[in-house]
């Protein structure tokens, strides 16, 4: 969890969700889940279609209300009292085909309580800064698909707010454009802003994320710092030996998997015991187990999302992730 | 950083944006167009009914004289009739006035008794015109050269006819009012038909933008809805005034040739005045309707089933509204008023009829208040059943009309 600078304090929560349930005729879309984003963190909210990523996102901000329980939102009970401090990207991208560029980019700071004049001229120049000036004065109709995207994105932070809410940054970006946005991504937090987005792309969620909440089948089975949940899997050791039997085997989990080597030798692959590595050595090295070769390595995000979320889960991110490249 | 709106200021960012946008489009001209067609099927069809009005309904000149005037202004009317054919207003003898007694024409037109536009009285020497100031006026020339005929049996020396005015007949006067709230109401309808539409083929563009949930999530969905509402009154403003300005100049290039209205009872001022407000509030309430279902309809065909019955039920209202008009009083007027709907037109043809003021201020305050009601209820189902989904699981999609994105989401 982020904390106070100096002092190591917890960082004050820019989002507090208890127990938000939200049903739609008779479907549980999101089930009770509780979220804590600390102010200034990147917190990712990563699942499969379908898991309540969307309408727990419309909750925070208010666009729908939660059936039970409660949010705060940069301290406040009713997100459009806030409004203007938020900047919200939906997954569904959308803007007025007629409108130019820059004066779309006002249009979405003026709903959020910029001058219309003072959007216009933020509008050019963020447009100058991303390297987009010369589309200042198309209309959006004129763009290509990533232009557009990429001016719906500036038009979230026109009024430079305190919270970004991203629905599916990446989806729909080609791997320049989300490049630029991790970029950005990371830019706006080292500038204090509270980045909270849903993806179904887990790197993403590894590569920025402070913290993260896995969601599945409308619930919350985990959510907290990205080291926590990779911790909540032990540590996986991929082990080579000489020989394939012996009194050291007793100190291998009863579930190690077992590989015999055509040539010669055995590999073995097992979650580090609880005991940590150091019993496992001596018994290896006592038994005269000869070890020819012995990795530890940390549990991936994707591995911890499997533990977390279930294999069901899982492969339905894969085939998002999949679907997702095709398109 | 920038600072929280109120929902009157969401409301403007919204009006604003939309205003600019539709004034500056193609289908704001083709929208200023729009009333010309049915203006010229109107004249066309106008024309061939006032033909025929004039042939079955020609309003009738009464004669009230002694006997043998009576019959002398009746051979004269014949014979001048051949030559001048329906230059002559068609006569109805009302009474044979006994010698030395005289005749309250007056009261015959104001009673209805008599059942004739205008009387003239006197003796074909010296005759008398009773009747509304319009017609006395128009049909004084003939008159007299039917009283000269009749007395002389030649047409060189015209008598002078005296003229009396009436406010006009009672009869001709519910009539003239009945067909001014008539005019009005249907003027009404067609604009508030012509608008409502407007606005809901502008929400369907914006759910085919997808702009709505960036909307959704900025401001309220009551701001976004009344946002709405006000550009497209404020557009309809700006039509009315080309319009107007259109049929003012039509009106005076006419001049004599355009027909003449009866004053409505509460004057033409106020009568215009409220015509402005009935519109905006008929035009609301319509409307905010139109707009909770655009916002409920996931496709442009959607929209349209949706729509129909609404459209149908605005044709039932306007019926009520126009067979209401022929019944001041009666429990179908009453319902006519009460009824939202038809409240603005039924009120309409009430202040052609009627010379109160105060049921106009009753029922604006029920009218608005039937405005925000709707909006409110069409705002809160936009929020309880659109937003409900991006990527729904697809077993869950499809599965009526408003549950295409039924089922929560990604």
């Amino acid at each position: 969890m982020a904390s106070n600078p100096g002092s190591g304090a917890p960082a004050p929560l820019a989002i507090e969700a208890r127990g938000i349930v939200k049903r739609f005729d008779g479907f549980t879309a999101v089930d009770g889940v509780d979220l804590t984003v600390p102010e200034g963190a990147i917190y990712g909210i990563l699942g499969p279609n379908g898991a309540g990523k969307t309408t727990t996102l419309r909750m925070l901000l208010g666009i729908i209300d939660p059936d039970e329980g409660v949010r705060r939102i940069l301290g406040a009970e009713r997100p459009h009292d806030v409004a203007h401090a938020i900047g919200y990207l939906p997954e569904e991208r959308g803007l007025y085909p007629s409108m130019k560029a820059y004066e779309a980019i006002a249009f979405v700071g003026a709903l959020r309580g910029l001058p219309l004049r003072e959007g216009r001229e933020r509008g050019r120049a963020l447009l100058e800064e991303h390297g987009l000036g010369f589309a200042a004065d198309r209309q959006i109709r004129q763009l290509s698909k990533g232009m557009a995207q990429q001016v719906q994105i500036l038009g979230t932070l026109v009024h430079e707010p305190r919270l970004v809410v991203f629905d599916e940054p990446f989806s729909g970006l080609d791997a320049l454009n989300q490049g630029r946005l991790e970029k950005m991504i990371r830019g706006l937090a080292d500038k204090g802003t509270t980045v909270i987005f849903s993806t179904h792309v887990i790197a993403h969620a590894e590569r920025l994320c402070d913290e993260v909440a896995i969601i599945a089948g409308g619930k919350v089975p985990f959510a907290g710092p990205v080291d926590v949940a990779r911790d909540r899997i032990r540590p996986q050791v991929r082990l080579e030996t000489r020989v394939a039997d012996g009194a050291w085997r007793a100190a291998l989990p009863a579930d190690a998997r077992h590989e015999p080597k055509k040539d010669a030798g055995n590999f073995w692959y097992f979650s580090l015991p609880e005991s940590g590595v150091e019993p496992l050595l001596r018994a290896l090295i006592e038994g005269e187990a000869g070890i020819l070769s012995l990795s530890i390595e940390r549990a991936g995000l994707h591995d911890a999302f499997v533990a977390i979320a279930g294999e069901a889960a899982a492969k339905a991110l894969e085939e998002n992730s999949e679907e997702e490249a095709a398109r | 950083m920038s600072g929280r709106l109120s929902t009157l200021q969401a409301a403007f960012v919204i009006a604003r944006r939309d205003f600019g946008a539709i004034l500056f489009s193609r289908s704001f001209l083709f929208f200023l167009l729009g009333p010309l067609f049915p203006v010229l099927v109107g004249a066309m069809a106008g024309g061939v009914g006032q033909r025929v009005q004039e042939t079955a309904q020609r309003p009738e000149l009464g004669i009230a004289m002694e006997a043998r005037d009576v019959d002398a202004m009746a051979a004269a009317h014949k014979a001048l009739e051949a030559q001048l054919g329906e230059q002559l207003p068609r006569i109805r003898v009302v009474e044979r006035v006994e010698p030395g007694k005289p005749f309250n024409a007056i009261g015959a037109l104001q009673s209805g008794s008599a059942d004739v536009a205008a009387i003239v009285v006197g003796t074909p020497a010296k005759p008398e015109l009773v009747g509304s100031e319009a017609l006395i006026r128009q049909w004084r020339g003939p008159v007299a050269m039917i009283a000269a005929q009749a007395s002389a049996g030649a047409t060189t020396d015209y008598p002078e006819v005296s003229l009396m005015g009436t406010t006009s007949s009672a009869a001709n006067e519910r009539r003239g009012h009945l067909l001014t709230a008539q005019a009005a109401q249907t003027l009404l309808f067609l604009l508030t038909m012509l608008l409502a539409g407007m606005v809901l083929s502008n929400l369907v563009e914006e759910k085919g933008n997808k702009i709505i949930e960036i909307l959704a999530a900025a401001i309220p969905m009551d701001a976004v809805f009344f946002g709405k509402l006000f550009a497209m009154l404020a557009i309809s403003i700006v039509g009315i005034a080309v319009w107007g300005s259109v049929g003012g100049g039509l009106f005076l290039a006419a001049g004599d040739r355009m027909p003449e209205l009866t004053e409505p009872a509460v004057g033409w001022p106020l009568f215009f005045a409220l015509g402005v407000i009935y519109f905006a509030t008929a035009y609301l309430l319509l409307g905010s309707v139109f707009l909770s279902i655009g916002s409920l309809a996931a496709t442009v065909r959607e929209v349209q089933t949706i729509s129909m019955p609404v459209t149908m039920m605005q044709l039932v209202v306007f019926f009520l509204a126009s067979y209401a008009m022929t019944q001041p009083g009666s429990p179908v007027e009453i319902f006519a008023v009460t009824f939202p709907f038809s409240s603005p037109f039924a009120m309409l043809a009430r202040a052609a009829q009627d010379p109160a003021i105060w049921p106009h201020v009753l029922a604006l305050c029920w009218q608005v208040l039937c405005v925000y009601l709707f909006v409110r209820i069409g705002a809160r189902m936009f929020r309880s059943r659109v937003m409900k989904s991006g990527h729904g699981p697809a077993s869950a999609k499809k599965k009526g009309l408003f549950r295409r994105k039924l089922a929560a989401s990604a």
